[in-house]
C-alpha cells in the first residue's frame, strides 16, 4: 500500500548511530536533574560560542523588522519566496565562504544555490548527478547520515573506498582503484566521488596532494567529486584548510561540486542554512529549481544577512571560535591520554576519533558493538561506534566534544577512565549508572499502549515483517491513540 | 584558440535536464512578462499588472500590527534567551504546538500525527515519494495549479493521470469521471496509488461539496488507494460554513478507513506568509507519519520562523479575529472583481474560496483550441497589460476559461486591472 521507500531500510535509523540517540533521550545527563544519566557525545553540534552570536544580537537590537524608517521589511520578507535567494545574504554568504578558505577562492554568487541545509544539498546534488542505481564512491569511515541523505529517495548506491589505519586513514590510489573496481563487478555506473573534508568522523582536513590525487583519478574516470566542505569552518590547527576549489583543473572544473552549512562552524543547525556551489551552468539551474522542495525561511536569510555582514564581528568570532575549539580537542585528547587512550591526529571537526581497540575483548564487530553497549549503558556514555561509519576495522569510535559544556567533558573523561579501569579489573563502582538499561524503563501503561499499536499496525500491514512494524514504533517517541 | 565545448548532458543526471519542472508552461512566462515591465501605480501606470500570482495581501496590517505589540516577546526575530535554543532546535519532531492550535474548529488533530515540511510544495513531494513508486501514478482532478506538474513527478517519477472536469456541471469531480482516468491508467498498465485533489479548488476558487467529497473518499475505499486533500486554501475561505474538510467527513464515519487519508496545508496563503516556507503533512497513517517525519530531514523549517509563528499561532484572540477579518477582505473583493467584470461582459464560475477566480473568456475566441487560448493569453499580456494564468496551463480540458488573482494587489490597482479589462472588451465590440 506504500511505496518501497517506506519499507526499505535506506532511511538508515536501525543503525546503532541512532539507536544511541535514542538511549540518549531516554535517560538524558543533565547536571542537577540527572547527573547519572548517559551523556550524550554522539551529536556533531558546535555549542561553544553561542555567547559571541548571543552578544551581537543584544548589541544590534535595531534589525527588528520594525524599526527601520519608512515602514516594516516585514511584508516583503514574508512574501520573498525567490528561489535564487535574498540578494543581500547570498552576497556576505559569498564572502563569508571565501573569507573561511583564506580568500584563496573568490566565490561567485551566481554559482550559488541556497538549500535547507546541507542535508538537502547534498541529496539534491544526487538527483542532479546520478540516475536510479548508479553509485558513488565513499572513503570510509564516513558520516552515517550518508546512508539516508544519498541513497534513500534518489536510488543511487554508495560504494565505500577502504582506509585503514595504517597509513591514518588516508586514501590511497589503489583504494580508489579497488573502488572503482568493486563498483564496475557489481555492475554500478560510477558516477562520481563523494568526499567530506575535513573529515567527519576523522577531524582531518585533506592536503593538496590528496586533493590532486582524487582529481586526477577523476579526470581519467570521466566522474564527478562532490566535496562536502561543511567543517570547514570548524579547522583550528595547522594544517591549514585547503578547499578542492583551490586545485581545480580546468579540465574537471564543471565537474567539480561543493556542499557548505552554517550548521557546524556558526553552531546554527537550526535555521537549516545550506548551499551548493559549482561552476557548472546547467547543474546550477536544475539544483536552483529544486531549492524550491527546501527554500530555506526569509527570516532565517535576513538574520544572517545582518550577521554576517559584520565582517569585524564575523573575523573576531572565527579566531575566538578555532581557539575554543582547538583548546576542547586538546581537553579530551589529554585526558584520553592518562588512560592511555589515543586520538587519531587531527585539526578540525567537533570529535575526535578514538582508538579504543586496546579494550576489545577481540578484533570483531562484535567485540565493537558489545563495548559500545557497554560505554553507552554502563557508563552512560553515547559515543559513536566506527561500523556505524562504515570503518573497516573495528574498535574506532567518533566521540564529539563541543556539544557540551566543560564540566560534562571533564565527567565524561573520568567516566572513560572508570571504563578502562573496569576492563582491567578495578573497582569503578563511582562512575557506573544506578541501574543498566536494557530495557524501556517507561511505565507500564505506555508499554501496554505500544503492545496495542503493534498489533493494530501489524493489523493493516500484512506482508509487512515484524521487524519493520517494530520499527515503526522504534523512532517514534511516544504513542498516543489518535483520538 | 579551441572552445572546451562542455556536453553537461552527458554528465548530469535525466532528473537534471528534463524540463518536468515545468518551468516553460506559459504559467511562468507571464510572470517573466511581468517581471520585465511591472506595473507600478505612480512610476510605471502603464506596466503589466500581475494576476497570476495567488499570493495573499490583504490583511498584512493585521499581522503587522500583532508583532508591533509584541516585539519584545516571544515573536522577536533575534530574541536573546531564546537564540541558543533556536539555533539548536533541528529535532524533525518540530514545534508540535503550532499545528495543534491553528486547525478549524470543527475537526479534532492530534499534534503527534503532524509533520512539518518547508512549505507545501515539499509536503506534496514528500507525500508523493511515499505513496507511489516511480512509474505509479496520481489521480488529479483538472483543472488544477501548474506547480503540480512539477511538485508531483519531477524527481519522484511519478505520473499525473487527469480527472477530467468542464463547465456542464461547474467543474465538479463526478465518480464516471473517476472511473474513467482510473481505466485509463489500467489500460496503459499504470499503478494507480491516489487521488489528489485540492480543496478549495484551485484554479477554480470553490470548495467542494460535502456529497462530492464523500464519493472520492468512497472511490478511494473501493479502489483501495490513498487520498491526499491539499487545503492550502482552507483558510481563504469566504465563509466557514462553506468550507468542509476531509477531516470532517472521517470524523462523521468515526474514522473508519481513514489510513489512506492525508491532508497537506501551509501559512502561505491564509496568512500570507509564503517567505517563511511553513507546510505541514497530516496523516491518520501512522507509517506515513513516522516515514515522513524521517524525510522531512530533506526539507525542515527553521526553527526561528517556527519560534515566531507558534507564539502568534497559540495566541487564541488574535488568530480568530485574524482569520474572520481576512475572509470577509477576500469575500469583498471577491465581490469587486467579479462585479467588474460582470460590467464588461464577462462571467466567471460561482467562486466562495481562495485568491482568485475562475474566468470564462471562451466566447472570444474564434474557435475552441488550445492554440486560440494562448493567443487570447499573449493578447491581454501584450495588448492589455494583464498576466492572467491561462487554463491550458492548468490542464484544463475546456479551452477559454483564465484564473484571475485578486488578493495580491491594493484594491485601486485592481480598479485599474477592471478599468483595462472593460475597456478592451468595449474595443472589441466596436469591432
Amino acid at each position: 500500500m506504500l511505496s518501497t521507500k517506506v519499507t526499505c531500510k535506506s532511511h538508515g535509523q536501525d543503525s546503532s548511530y541512532f539507536l544511541g540517540w535514542q538511549e540518549y533521550e531516554k535517560n538524558p545527563f543533565d547536571p542537577v536533574h540527572n547527573p547519572s544519566g548517559i551523556i550524550q557525545m554522539g551529536l556533531a553540534e558546535n555549542q561553544l560560542s553561542f555567547d559571541l552570536l548571543e552578544s551581537w544580537i543584544a548589541r544590534n537590537q535595531e534589525n527588528d523588522w520594525f524599526n527601520k524608517k519608512g515602514g516594516s521589511i516585514f511584508r516583503e520578507l514574508a512574501l520573498f519566496q525567490d528561489y535564487h535567494g535574498l540578494p543581500e545574504f547570498k552576497k556576505v554568504l559569498a564572502e563569508y565562504m571565501s573569507e573561511i578558505r583564506q580568500n584563496k577562492v573568490k566565490f561567485d554568487t551566481n554559482k550559488l544555490v541556497l538549500t535547507a541545509g546541507a542535508t538537502s544539498a547534498n541529496e539534491t546534488l544526487m538527483f542532479c548527478l546520478a540516475e536510479p542505481g548508479d553509485a558513488f564512491l565513499i572513503p570510509t569511515p564516513y558520516y552515517p547520515g550518508f546512508d539516508r541523505d544519498l541513497k534513500w529517495r534518489t536510488g543511487v548506491e554508495i560504494v565505500p573506498i577502504q582506509t585503514s589505519s595504517s597509513n591514518n586513514f588516508k586514501i590511497t590510489k589503489s583504494a580508489l582503484e579497488n573502488a572503482y573496481q568493486q563498483a564496475q563487478n557489481l555492475h554500478l555506473k560510477v558516477k562520481g566521488l563523494f568526499i567530506t573534508n575535513p573529515s567527519n568522523p576523522l577531524g582531518t582536513s585533506l592536503s593538496l596532494e590528496e586533493l590532486n590525487l582524487l582529481i586526477t583519478f577523476s579526470i581519467n574516470k570521466n566522474i564527478h567529486i562532490v566535496s562536502d566542505e561543511i567543517y570547514s569552518g570548524t579547522v583550528f590547527d595547522s594544517p591549514r584548510f585547503v578547499s578542492i576549489l583551490e586545485a581545480l583543473d580546468p579540465r574537471i572544473s564543471t565537474r567539480v561540486h561543493i556542499v557548505s552549512s552554517l550548521s557546524k562552524d556558526l553552531g546554527l543547525p537550526g535555521f537549516r542554512i545550506g548551499l551548493i556551489y559549482s561552476n557548472n551552468e546547467t547543474l546550477i539551474s536544475a539544483a536552483t529549481k529544486m531549492s524550491s522542495f527546501g527554500l530555506i525561511s526569509s527570516q532565517s536569510q535576513f538574520l544572517m544577512s545582518k550577521i554576517l555582514s559584520d565582517k569585524r564581528f564575523i573575523g573576531k568570532y572565527v579566531m575566538e571560535n578555532r581557539k575554543r575549539l582547538k583548546n576542547r580537542r586538546k581537553m579530551l585528547v589529554l585526558g584520553l591520554e592518562k588512560s592511555g587512550i589515543k586520538c587519531l591526529e587531527s585539526n578540525a571537526g567537533l570529535f575526535c576519533w578514538v582508538d579504543m581497540r586496546p579494550l576489545l575483548d577481540s578484533e570483531t564487530f562484535e567485540a565493537e558493538m558489545e563495548l559500545w553497549m557497554k560505554m553507552v549503558r554502563e557508563f552512560g556514555l553515547n559515543v559513536s561506534p566506527g561500523s556505524s561509519c562504515h570503518c573497516s576495522e573495528p574498535g574506532w569510535f567518533r566521540v564529539c566534544f563541543a556539544n557540551m559544556a566543560r564540566e560534562t567533558l571533564e565527567l565524561s573523561v573520568k567516566r572513560i577512565r572508570a571504563l578502562v579501569d573496569s576492563k582491567l579489573g578495578i573497582n569503578v563502582k563511582k562512575y557506573r549508572l544506578k541501574k543498566p538499561h536494557f530495557t524501556t524503563s517507561r511505565p507500564a501503561q505506555d508499554l501496554k499502549l505500544i503492545q496495542l499499536q503493534k498489533n493494530k499496525i501489524t493489523e493493516k500491514f500484512e506482508g509487512m515483517s515484524a521487524a519493520a512494524a517494530g520499527n515503526t514504533i522504534l523512532c517514534r517517541r511516544v504513542m498516543l491513540l489518535r483520538r | 584558440m579551441a572552445i572546451q565545448i562542455d556536453q553537461p548532458s552527458v554528465s548530469l543526471s535525466r532528473v537534471a535536464v528534463s524540463d518536468t519542472h515545468g518551468e516553460d508552461s506559459p504559467y511562468f512566462a507571464g510572470w517573466k512578462a511581468y517581471d520585465e515591465n511591472p506595473y507600478h501605480e505612480l512610476t510605471n501606470p502603464s506596466g503589466v499588472i500581475q494576476m497570476g500570482l495567488a499570493e495573499n495581501q490583504v490583511s498584512f496590517d493585521l499581522l503587522e500590527q500583532y508583532l508591533e505589540k509584541h516585539s519584545d516577546g516571544a515573536t522577536n526575530s533575534g530574541r536573546t534567551s531564546g537564540f541558543r535554543e533556536n539555533a539548536l532546535f533541528q529535532d524533525y519532531h518540530g514545534n508540535g504546538k503550532l499545528y495543534g492550535t491553528n486547525k478549524r474548529g470543527r475537526a479534532k488533530f492530534n499534534p503527534e500525527s503532524i509533520v512539518i515540511t518547508a512549505g507545501a510544495t515539499a509536503a506534496n513531494e514528500l507525500l508523493t515519494f511515499i505513496l507511489a513508486d516511480p512509474g505509479d501514478a496520481l489521480l488529479v482532478p483538472t483543472p488544477y495549479y501548474p506547480g503540480f506538474d512539477r511538485d508531483l513527478r519531477w524527481r519522484t517519477g511519478v505520473n499525473i493521470v487527469p480527472v477530467h472536469c468542464d463547465s456542464s456541471n461547474n467543474f465538479e469531480i463526478t465518480p464516471q469521471a473517476l472511473e474513467s482516468a482510473y481505466n485509463e491508467a489500467e489500460s496503459n498498465n499504470i499503478r494507480v496509488r491516489g487521488i489528489l485533489i485540492t480543496n478549495p479548488s484551485n484554479p477554480l476558487g470553490a470548495t467542494i461539496r460535502r456529497t462530492i467529497l464523500e464519493n472520492i473518499l468512497d472511490f478511494a475505499t473501493r479502489k483501495n488507494i490513498h487520498l491526499v486533500s491539499d487545503e492550502i486554501y482552507s483558510g481563504s475561505a469566504f465563509s466557514s460554513d462553506e468550507f468542509v474538510s476531509i477531516a470532517e467527513i472521517l470524523e462523521t464515519r468515526n474514522y473508519k478507513d481513514s489510513e489512506r487519508v492525508h491532508i497537506v496545508y501551509s501559512l502561505s496563503k491564509d496568512l500570507g506568509l509564503p517567505g517563511f516556507r511553513v507546510g505541514t503533512i497530516y496523516s491518520y497513517n501512522d507509517r506515513v507519519v513516522t516515514t515522513a517525519r524521517r524525510m522531512s530531514s530533506f526539507t525542515l523549517i527553521s526553527s526561528q520562523t517556527q519560534q515566531l509563528l507558534a507564539s502568534m499561532l497559540s495566541d487564541k484572540q488574535f488568530t480568530g479575529s485574524y482569520i474572520r477579518t481576512n475572509r470577509e477582505r477576500l469575500r469583498k473583493r471577491y465581490e469587486l472583481i467579479i462585479d467588474g467584470l460582470g460590467k464588461a461582459g464577462i462571467r466567471c464560475l460561482k467562486g466562495n474560496a481562495g485568491l482568485f477566480c475562475w474566468m470564462d473568456l471562451s466566447t472570444l475566441l474564434e474557435e475552441p483550441t488550445k492554440e486560440q487560448e494562448l493567443c487570447l493569453w499573449k493578447l491581454m499580456l501584450h495588448e492589455v497589460k494583464l498576466n492572467i494564468s491561462p487554463g491550458s496551463s492548468c490542464h484544463c480540458s475546456e479551452p477559454g476559461w483564465f484564473r484571475v488573482c485578486f488578493a495580491n494587489m491594493s484594491e485601486k490597482t485592481l480598479e485599474v486591472a477592471l478599468r483595462r479589462i472593460h475597456d478592451f472588451m468595449e474595443r472589441r465590440k466596436a469591432h
